[in-house]
């Protein structure tokens, strides 16, 4: 029998508006309880508005191995950013 | 009755203490990290309620003392928290069990007191029932995973009900001052919660597979100040002791 309980990795949305953002991991034994403890870990401080959570082994992750292809040829590729426009002020960031 | 609305908040603040301060003793010692946050914001938010409930005895009884006063300087037999509270924390399961057992009693009792003709004592309850319906959704989570979980969690959690059971009985016990608070309004008769919490606890409980004991024998004088166990004395020397060696100590 394995002894560890699964990884999840959680995600907080800090107030209405934003998207959730990661902000760590941790163990539980199932969804629910994940939910529980990344209230009790990562809210303590009143960090947010809504959490999502999901356990580690669903994510598929790029191989760093690969990052020449994967990102490389977009350096390259200055023309993609919208740099070449005059934004007026009132439009705010972008 | 400001001396029975005294008692009766000295018995509200005196079981957030001292549970707080029995839940405390788990930090840097579960078996997670995970529950170990988790148990230690329950027991800080039990010492912040004790806060309110204090203070506001302290206020009402109107000798001066503060809730820190109530707190470190009153001894044994001036407290009036349930026995339940004050036992050892056993196991990780024990801990849990007992916690369920007091939470969803305090969550009855603070959707009651919400409704109570003393404002102050509604405003406390207000703030304090939205930390305690996360509270008894946590440990009754818990008891369920643990009753029905594998074959050691459910027993060492059916021998943690066999233990507290009987120490249940005490937070429906009526006295005259339940009956003074009954009748001015301000706290409900804690027997005419029973049936809410039987329910309750039949629910978790059968979902978690443990069986309740049937012989509702109960041990009390806790709330009464009659008798405490032997071990609220070791909470309090724990508790005090700097208090109490250092007069008026503060940081």
């Amino acid at each position: 029998m394995k002894n560890e309980w699964p990884l999840w990795e959680v995600f907080i949305r800090g107030q209405h508006g934003l998207s959730h953002r990661h902000v760590g991991s941790l163990h539980a034994p199932d969804a629910e309880m994940a939910v529980k403890n990344a209230r009790d870990v990562y809210t303590r401080r009143n960090e947010g508005v809504s959490i999502w959570v999901v356990e580690a082994k669903h994510i598929t992750a790029t191989n760093p191995g690969e990052k020449g292809p994967m990102f490389e040829p977009s350096e390259s590729k200055i023309y993609r950013h919208p740099t070449f426009f005059d934004i007026p002020d009132d439009v705010g960031a972008m | 009755m400001s001396a029975d609305l005294f008692e009766f908040l000295c018995r509200m603040g005196d079981n957030t203490l001292i549970l707080g301060h029995r839940v405390s003793e788990w930090c840097g010692h579960s078996p997670v990290l995970e529950e170990d946050i988790a148990l230690a914001n329950t027991a800080l938010d039990l010492i912040g309620q004790t806060q309110l409930w204090l203070g506001l005895a302290g206020e009402v009884e109107g000798q001066g003392r503060s809730a820190d006063d109530l707190a470190f300087l009153r001894d044994a037999w001036d407290f009036r928290n349930v026995l339940l509270v004050e036992l050892p924390n056993g196991d990780f399961g024990q801990t849990l069990m007992r916690q369920f057992l007091f939470d969803a009693w305090q969550e009855l009792m603070l959707g009651a007191l919400k409704e109570s003709s003393d404002a102050r004592v509604a405003e406390i309850a207000e703030k304090a029932s939205k930390e305690v319906a996360y509270h008894v959704e946590r440990s009754g989570d818990t008891v369920i995973g643990l009753g029905d979980g594998t074959e050691e969690s459910h027993q060492r959690m059916q021998a943690a009900l066999d233990y507290l059971y009987p120490y249940v009985g005490e937070m429906f016990e009526s006295d005259a001052v339940d009956a003074a608070m009954a009748k001015a309004g301000i706290a409900p008769d804690p027997a005419s919660l029973r049936d809410a919490y039987d329910a309750r606890l039949a629910q978790v409980m059968a979902e978690a597979t443990l069986s309740i004991p049937d012989d509702r024998f109960a041990h009390a004088g806790g709330r009464t100040g009659r008798m405490h166990t032997e071990h609220l004395g070791h909470i309090l020397s724990t508790m005090q002791w700097l208090q109490r060696a250092y007069p008026g100590a503060t940081w």
